[in-house]
Order: C-alpha cells, then structure tokens, then sequence
C-alpha cells in the first residue's frame, strides 16, 4: 500500500476562469501581455478585453476526446461568436509518473522507460537518455564508430517516420483524408525496417548505453535504399496534392502565426522556432554523433505561421534522406557497441562456456551497472524541438532523478498565443501545425 | 572506462558573483535564492536569451553531497537550463531552496517559457513559485494529495481490481 504525505496544498481550480473573476492583471497575463510586447501591441490586446463583456463570450471545452487534439489535450477556449479570445490547454490526462518509474529502473532498463514518452520518435528519446548516462559515465568519447553511425541512421529515418505521420494528421485535420491514408503508409515502411531491426514497430528500446542491442541485420542496406527511392516520387505526389493546392493554403496560411520573438520567450524548438526565421537546429549549432561530418540544410520559415511549419517539415524529410544517403555511404565497419565489461554484457556465445560470462551478464540485467555521482543535461533535436535528459546520479544503479525536458510540454504553452484572435475553425489547425505527442506532454 | 571520471570539482571562475563549476565539462553556476531572478536577468542580457527547462530534485536521501564551498546543501534544489542562440551555449543553474521553506521566486516576468515547467515543479515537488500567475497543479488532479517526485513519496500501487477475479 502507499503511504500519501499530504504537504497541505491549496491547489485551486486549474480551469480557465470566466472574465468576472479575475482582476485585469490577471487577465492581461493570460493574454500574453507579458511576452515582451510593444505598447501598440499591448494596446491593441487591452482593446480587445473590453470589447468582449462577459455575457458575449463563452467558455467551452475542447477535448480531451476530440479527434484533432491529437490524444488527450484538453483546450478550454473562451469565445465570442467565432474569435478564439483566450485559450487555456489543460494537460495530464495521460501522466504515468515515467519520471518517478525511472528512478526505480536500472540505466539497463531506463530505455524501455524514455521510449514510451514520445512514442512518435522512440529512438530519440533512447538516444537521448544513452548519451546522458554515457556521459555520467564518462564513456561518450568511446563509442565505437559504427554505433555512432548507426544511431544516426535510426534517428534520422525516425525523424522521416514522424514527419510522415506528421503529414498525415495534419492533411486529415485540415480535411485532405487521402493524405492520411498515404502518410500512414509510408510510414509503415519506415516501420517495417524498424521491426526488421530492432524486432518492434514503436518503442524498441534498441538504443542503449554502450551503444546499441544488436548489429544491423544482413540485407538492411538494400531495405534502406528501397525505402529512399520510393519516397522522392511519393514526396512530389504530396506537393502537387497539398502544397500548392488554394484550398491547401487558405486553410494554413497567416494562420497560428508566431513572431520570432514570441517563440524565444516561451521556450519553443524545432519546427516552431525555425518557423519565426530562426535557424536553430541542433544538429548543426551543437552537433552531437557525427552530424558535422554530413550535409545538410537547416530549413527555415518566415512567417511563422502554420503553413510554414507544415513546409518546414515536409523539406526536412528530404534533408534526412540527405544525410541517409551519406550515411549508406560512410557506414564503417567495426563494434556496435562499446566493449567495456562494466557495461556491455558478454556475448551469447560466452554464456555457454563460461560461469564468470554467466555471473556477469546475469548481474548486468538484474543489479545493472554503477554510475558515478554527478548530474548530467544533454540535449538533442528531436523531431518536435529540443529534447534534454537531465540525470542525476548519486553513485547507485538507479538514476536519483531523471528528468525529459520534452519538447512538446514546451512548444504547447505557444498555443494560447497562436490561436488569440484567431477563429475557432483554425484551431483545429494551429494544434496540428504544433505537433504535439501527449505522451511526451505528460510523461 | 578512465578512472579519472571527472566529478563536481571546483573552479576559480565566477559569473555575476556566483560561483561556477563544471559537472562533467559542462558550467554549472551555483546562485542563491536571494540572487536568483537578478542572475537570471543578467544573464539574458549576456545574451543567454531561451530558457529550455527548468526542473526540481529533492535530495532527501543524499544532505551531505557537495554543492561547493560556502553553499549550504538544503533539501531541494531548483534546476534551470539556459541556452544561448548567439553564443551556441548552456547554462545550467542550481538553487538550493530549504524544506522549510519552500518557494522561489518566479522567473515568469522574465521568461515567459517557464510558466509550464514552474507548474510542473510545483505539481512534484511542491516548491511554490511566488509572483507566478497561475500556481495551480498541472499533470496531477487538482484534488490530489501530495507532491509525487518527493523522496518520501512512495511509489505504490492501487490495487486493480479486475472484472470476474476470485480475490
């Protein structure tokens, strides 16, 4: 049984509440007049809440079980006729304590733990937590070559997987259904050779500490190159169903827009910041594995509105078939994971012949491993934005704590600002634009 | 793996009269809860511009660890990443907040970014964020007892009761 301590909390609603309750501080705040806004800018919000009595708006909900919310967001948002006044996203639905289990697994075990938290791009979050301990460790200038190429492999067809899916919701929330189907199924191929890999379609936990489970099958080059010549001639198919199509960009364009600005203050990353004009991308301004060793381009908005967060993603699946490409060609040879007897359980073939193998691998899965005392942040760009595991450690098997700074818990805070003033009709779209994975949002 | 696996060790450097130290190759400053907002805004105008996370652990089980001289080690700490665009940097801060005690000016006028995470941190830890908006739960129910990242906290299980069993 648990034992609850109660600290006497005095909590309060977390509810949006209606305009007579709240002082005009308080309403200005929820607005957004705090984002570092010019006075013109600040005014024009000011007028805004007079304009609107309390008897002409109305507060609904939308979610947590509507179809568009991408899972269980729940977005309070107060209306007058169609104009969208505020907005409040009320999260938590999905919250498991990941963070608080992450303390009781071992670091063997965290990966099964992280790659249920963005289960859009699992690999990612393992990939994230792996470089964390390894540094804790100490072992992240030792990671043999091909388990650095090939945990960019996986990170880059993932993000191609994720995009994909990314097209497909945001084609099916804006209405164009046949787009759905197709970025399901293009997906799935990407998730074919995921299961040909790791054994699993989501959450393989195949990305570990020391580098990765296994070596890459025989025959994945050509299962590589298959998927990456199928998709150039699909990719254009998609333009010429979505991109240029009127209908298409009346329903994204000038809607949800950011300033660059804006998109600092609240902490936003990935496709939202790049949106605004600003081309942060980890991957290139603090490269992490080898990604300075390959080409790309960072793909950049202006506008920061929906559309271009839609353009951004679309460009960046093909920036990853880029660096695929390159790493087909550069794949070295060599160990898939570090040989390092803290670390690295004895192969198989050993268990048989050796008690010692046997002791060791047997105490490796059960007690895990020893990390020194230290903390730890490390951060990587994920498909959504800036994705940090912070570990601390304090000399045990188990992690003390372990925080996922997850980017979408932050890119979400942008929403209120995004769909101010806007219609209720383009919120659908702005929540997709942003990309949300609820299982990252509440952990 | 080397045995010289480099700990919290101690510098000379200090930043806006906080002490710096490095945790693995990467700058930790130590601030004082008194400091912590003017630090903050200092560094942003050092250029350190985003605020990525910020986040609480409760060393319940670890009171004598060390913080750094002259820097008493209380039961919480509060843990804000910065990060510079300009400068392609992190900063992490570390501010230690006592159990008695337990609250913590808000960085919300500064960065706006941080309204979620300062919730979060509140929801877990039960570290009050004064001058914050909106200081209510935010993963949790609002009716729910305790705060779930605390040391003391027990991670437990609620008995399932499933449909057609015997017990």
């Amino acid at each position: 049984m648990s034992t609850i301590i109660s600290a006497g909390t005095n909590e309060g609603g977390q509810e949006l509440r209606s305009r007579s309750e709240l002082s005009a501080k308080e309403l200005f705040r929820e607005v957004g007049a705090v984002l570092r806004l010019s006075e013109a800018e600040a005014a024009k919000l000011a007028e805004v809440q007079t304009e609107a009595p309390e008897d002409q708006t109305m507060i609904i909900n939308m979610g947590p079980q509507h179809p568009s919310t991408h899972g269980v967001l729940r977005l309070m948002l107060e209306l007058q006729g169609e104009t969208v006044l505020r907005c409040k996203p009320i999260i938590g639905y999905l919250h498991t304590g990941m963070e608080k289990t992450g303390e009781s697994l071992t670091y063997m075990q965290g990966g099964t733990n992280v790659t249920r938290m963005d289960y859009l791009s699992p690999l990612n979050n393992e990939l994230v937590f792996s470089l964390a301990v390894e540094k804790l460790l100490g072992i992240d200038g030792e990671i043999p070559e091909r388990a650095v190429w090939m945990r960019m492999l996986l990170s880059e067809l993932n993000r191609m997987s994720s995009h994909l899916l990314f097209l497909a919701t945001n084609g099916m929330d804006i209405g164009a259904v046949s787009m759905m189907l197709y970025g399901w199924r293009e997906r799935e191929e990407v998730l074919r050779f995921f299961q040909k890999v790791t054994g699993l379609r989501m959450n393989h936990n195949f990305i570990r500490p020391g580098g990765l489970a296994a070596d890459l099958p025989a025959g994945w080059r050509d299962d590589v190159l298959e998927i990456l010549e199928n998709l150039p001639s699909r990719l254009e198919e998609y333009d010429i169903l979505m991109t240029g199509q009127p209908i298409w960009r009346d329903r994204l364009q000038g809607v949800g827009a950011i300033t660059a600005r804006e998109a600092m203050a609240l902490g936003a990353t990935g496709p939202i910041l790049r949106s605004t004009g600003v081309p942060w991308d980890l991957r290139r301004e603090m490269p992490y594995l080898r990604y300075d060793d390959v080409e790309f381009d960072v793909i950049v908005g202006q506008h920061g509105d929906a559309y271009d967060r839609y353009a951004i993603r679309f460009n960046e699946i093909r920036e990853s078939m880029r660096i695929v490409y390159q790493i087909l060609d550069r794949m070295p040879s060599g160990d898939y994971r570090i040989q390092n007897k803290k670390v690295t359980p004895p192969p198989r073939a050993r268990i048989d012949e050796s008690m010692e193998a046997l002791i060791h691998h047997f105490k490796i899965f059960t007690e895990g491993f020893k990390v020194p005392e230290g903390e730890v942040y490390v951060a990587i760009e994920s498909p959504r934005g800036e994705i940090g595991c912070y570990i601390v450690s304090d000399g045990s098997s188990t992690p003390y704590r372990m925080h996922m700074r997850a980017p979408s818990f932050v890119n979400i805070q942008a929403l209120p600002h995004m769909m101010r003033g806007g219609l209720v009709a383009d919120a659908v779209a702005v929540i997709s634009s942003v990309d949300p994975v609820l299982g990252e949002v509440d952990r | 793996m080397s045995d010289a696996v480099e700990t919290t060790v101690e510098t000379v450097e200090t930043l806006h009269g906080c002490p710096v130290v490095s945790s693995r190759g990467q700058r930790v400053v130590l601030v004082a809860r008194e400091n912590y907002v003017a630090t903050v805004k200092a560094l942003l105008a050092d250029g350190y511009d985003m605020c990525v996370d910020l986040t609480g652990v409760d060393y319940l089980g670890m009171p004598t660890r060390s913080v750094g001289a002259g820097i008493q080690p209380e039961r919480f700490e509060v843990v804000v990443n910065l990060l510079s665009l300009t400068l392609r940097d992190r900063l992490r801060l570390r501010v230690q907040v006592p159990e008695s005690d337990a609250q913590l000016p808000s960085l919300f006028d500064v960065h706006p970014g941080t309204e979620a995470h300062e919730r979060e941190t509140y929801d877990m830890f039960g570290i009050t964020f004064t001058g914050h908006p909106d200081m209510t739960r935010i993963l949790m129910p609002e009716d729910w007892d305790g705060h779930p990242l605390r040391k003391d906290y027990d991670q437990g299980s609620i008995p399932v009761q499933f449909k057609g069993s015997h017990s």
